[in-house]
């Protein structure tokens, strides 16, 4: 049971370092999914969109670690 | 399929495998100079047959996703697994957090083993702990092939890359009879966070519909953005850290 759980919270930690950062980046596309298929945005602005999020999000991290 | 695709495939493919590899192959040299070669093949065999058993099991399913669904799911969880890398190796080039060392892991794993070494199962956990490595990073280079290829159709060629990484560190590892310290292991994971990075926002912008300018060669100017902003992230946070340690 111990190794299970040690299994997964390995698994869990391949995508999830910074708590913030990854809800941050699954709010983004959440809305951005929202604003593309029900908002009227064009896709490609989506997609831009999405670029500019991350590395705004990732900026935000980065300056947080930084700063503790 | 372009050759840009092709190549960008392959190369993000191999890269990632290569430091997953390296990193079980740590821990699988340390079991076998401790112990045995006996409990660090059998903790591999087995890690790599229930890996071979899900990619058996779950592998045929990802045909049945329709194609926009798998290039939205894959490429979220590509930026999620890019960016906790991106995030680390920025944070690794400017001084933040200290260098990824594969000499120390190797050394942390020995003592960890020596200290079971009176242990009556002591082959038993030795194996434990090559089988939990193996397994580990390979499930990361398994999500690795499938979130490279098979968003479009390119799962044996990303397969292929990883195959060829495994094979040149096992013969480096068959040379040098120790930890591939040598290898420039911070600096790949730079550039593999960067590669998954740019894959990711590519796959779930074609997931929501996007038509991205140029098709596949897109990745490489998303990944030329990724890099100049990561480059500048290094250079900002470098200063920041020299001034918090002259003000020390």
């Amino acid at each position: 049971m111990k190794f299970l759980s040690a299994v997964l919270k390995e698994i869990w930690g391949l995508f999830v370092d910074d708590g913030n950062l990854a809800l941050q980046v699954l709010i983004l596309i959440g809305t951005l999914a929202i604003a593309v298929k029900r908002g009227g945005l064009s896709p490609l602005w989506g997609g831009g969109f999405l670029l500019v999020g991350c590395l705004a999000i990732l900026a935000v991290s980065l300056s947080r670690r930084v700063q503790r | 399929m372009t050759a840009t695709a092709l190549a960008s495939t392959v190369t993000a493919s191999f890269l990632a495998s290569f430091v997953e590899v390296v990193e079980a192959f740590t821990i699988v040299l340390a079991v076998a100079l401790t112990r045995s070669w006996r409990p660090a093949l059998a903790g591999t065999a087995a890690a790599l047959a229930l890996l071979a058993i899900l990619v058996l099991i779950f592998g045929p399913l990802l045909g049945l996703i329709p194609l926009a669904v798998l290039q939205f799911t894959i490429g979220t969880l590509l930026i999620l697994f890019g960016m906790r890398w991106l995030r680390k190796a920025i944070l690794r080039a400017s001084g933040f957090i200290a260098l990824h060392d594969e000499a120390a892991a190797f050394a942390q794993e020995t003592d960890a083993l020596r200290l079971q070494a009176r242990d009556k199962r002591a082959d038993w956990l030795a194996g434990l702990a090559a089988f939990k490595a193996v397994l580990l990073e390979g499930a990361e280079v398994v999500f690795i092939v499938i979130a490279t290829g098979a968003a479009h159709g390119a799962t044996l060629y990303a397969g292929l890359g990883a195959l060829g990484a495994v094979v040149v560190v096992l013969a480096i590892g068959a040379l040098v009879h120790r930890p591939l310290s040598q290898v420039p292991e911070n600096t790949l994971k730079f550039v593999v966070g960067l590669l998954l990075t740019a894959f990711g926002i590519f796959w779930t912008g074609e997931g929501l519909g996007a038509a991205w300018p140029g098709a596949d060669l897109a990745i490489l100017v998303l990944f030329a953005i990724l890099a100049a902003f990561s480059l500048a992230a290094v250079v900002l946070l470098r200063v920041a850290c020299a001034r918090s340690e002259a003000a020390q």
